[in-house]
């Protein structure tokens, strides 16, 4: 298959056309303005909508109503941006609607800048806006990944009628890499969605709504969010291994900060320091079960948490393991990035 | 072999070209290659710069702490990037608009003069990419001609002719 040098955020958007995505609506924003900029210019020629919306919120709100009436929906922006659509997330994950939304992270808080960082995890993974809901997240930590990833994303929202989230940072989205671009357009799952709005001519009318007023419907709903969230978090837990097996420190990173932690612990490999490294890949559900094997089957020294936060994923590594295991945590942000040489600094002082 | 290369001047230097024209072709000879452009609030005259890393492993970081080889096109840049580069490191420097100062191994040569004299001045990335090439050899001139074809407008072969005539000149240039 034929390899195309794109970025990041073009892989994403050419990702979510080869996924059946024909709905997109979104607000520029750096560093993900080459993700709209493909929409605009490809979407329509797929037989797609493009909007170029009136802000960030309308944008998601019109992602709901997309989704609403069957069709795969999403949006894109960075982190202020999505600070804005947790409102509409909230609504999309309360009326059970798949859709993607693609997050490239920049430096917070507030307008922060453009620089990388990873500091929206805990808002990603936690919900982010009202409500106790869940979307499912994804962290590409390639080009390559970028675009697959669109199309694991889409399925599993339709899956579980769930907002599904692609976690990125500006390094990401900008760089540009090597990537084989599958054409799987014809190979779309088609997931019947007898839910949406497509018209009830002949049929009962479906009701889309995040809204509950008699006594006890809205637990009842809640519970069974509950149950599917449980489901998901069982079924869908995915990471990346590396040299696991004899590791005695084991670096935990995602996306792009796993690029330089791979890196680090493939020196100290080479310096006979046993290292290892677990990827998540989905952020949620985080991936646990991996790491509550490790503690017990072989009880590393200790895992690093590395990441481009002063410290959020760590939470979820600590969590898991309960106090079974030592973490440590190396982190930076507002557009630093933890270098291969201080992991291995740190690692060595361990 | 991994090579980590900082290509910065200014903007409308074709800073960016240069790296991808590179990239394009490393990918072409089945390397790991990753470019990473300055995105940061530039402005036109301002600075600009990208990051290329090639290599025959998988690649980490594609942002470069210490580089193996820059290039620097205009003055404000030999400021910004001088400390990055590794001690043994390869410099080069366009001298049509950079002063000396630089480290004294640094290989200077008049890449905008060069290419003024070709008879247009924006093929001076063009120059630059050739003796760098012919200093590293990190991908075949074959392919990057053939990139260059492949990027080139359509029915404009004139534009296609000068830059290969840039990049044959920076080939052939003798150490400054």
């Amino acid at each position: 298959m034929k390899k195309v040098l794109i970025s990041g955020n073009e892989a994403i958007a050419e990702g979510a056309i080869q996924a059946g995505c024909t709905f997109y609506a979104g607000y520029p924003i750096t560093p993900q303005n080459e993700l709209i900029a493909y929409m605009s210019s490809h979407l329509q020629d797929k037989g797609g909508v493009f909007i170029q919306a009136e802000s960030e919120i309308a944008a998601i709100n019109m992602v709901y109503g997309a989704s609403a009436a069957g069709v795969r929906a999403m949006t894109s922006s960075s982190s202020p941006g999505i600070s804005l659509k947790q409102e509409g997330i909230s609504y999309i994950a309360g009326a059970e609607l798949p859709a993607v939304i693609v997050n490239i992270m920049r430096a917070g808080p507030g307008l922060g800048n453009i620089w990388p960082a990873q500091s929206d995890y805990f808002q990603a993974t936690r919900g982010g806006g009202n409500g106790d809901y869940h979307c499912i997240v994804l962290a590409p930590a390639s080009v390559q990944e970028s675009f697959d990833f669109m199309r694991v994303a889409f399925d599993l929202a339709d899956k579980y009628r769930n907002p599904a989230m692609i976690l990125g940072d500006g390094m990401l989205g900008q760089m540009m890499e090597p990537v084989k671009i599958s054409n799987t357009r014809n190979k779309i799952s088609k997931i019947k969605k007898s839910w949406a709005l497509t018209g009830c001519k002949g049929r009962k009318p479906n009701i889309i709504k995040s809204f509950y007023m008699r006594e006890g419907d809205l637990e009842r709903f809640n519970l069974t969010l509950q149950k599917k969230y449980n489901q998901i978090q069982e079924k869908e837990q995915r990471f990346e291994g590396l040299f696991l097996d004899d590791a005695e420190v084991i670096l935990v990173a995602y996306g792009s900060m796993a690029r330089i932690a791979k890196s680090a612990v493939k020196f100290l490999r080479s310096k006979g320091k046993k290292s290892g490294l677990i990827r998540p890949i989905t952020l949620w559900p985080f991936p646990k079960d991996i790491f509550k094997r490790l503690a017990i089957s072989h009880k590393p020294l200790a895992f690093l948490v590395i990441e481009m936060s002063y410290g959020q994923m760590v939470e979820d590594v600590r969590l898991v393991l309960e106090g079974k295991a030592r973490v440590e945590f190396l982190g930076r942000s507002g557009g630093g990035i933890p270098t291969e040489d201080e992991i291995i600094k740190k690692v060595m002082r361990l | 072999m991994t090579e980590r290369i900082i290509i910065a001047g200014s903007g409308g230097q074709g800073i960016m070209l240069w790296g991808k024209i590179l990239a394009q072709a490393a990918m072409i000879e089945g390397k790991f290659v990753t470019w990473l452009p300055a995105y940061g609030a530039e402005v036109r005259g301002g600075t600009a710069h990208c990051m290329i890393v090639i290599s025959d492993e998988e690649i980490g970081s594609p942002y470069i702490d210490k580089t193996d080889t820059l290039i620097i096109m205009n003055q404000p840049s030999l400021a910004r990037f001088k400390s990055r580069l590794k001690d043994n490191g390869l410099l080069i420097i366009n001298s049509s608009i950079v002063e000396a100062g630089a480290k004294a191994k640094a290989k200077r040569y008049p890449f905008t003069d060069i290419a003024v004299e070709l008879g247009n001045v924006r093929v001076a990335n063009m120059v630059a990419l050739g003796s760098y090439l012919a200093k590293r050899k990190t991908v075949s001139l074959k392919n990057i001609l053939g990139v260059m074809k492949m990027m080139a407008p359509a029915g404009r072969d004139d534009i296609l002719k000068i830059n290969q005539k840039a990049l044959d000149t920076g080939v052939k240039l003798r150490n400054g």
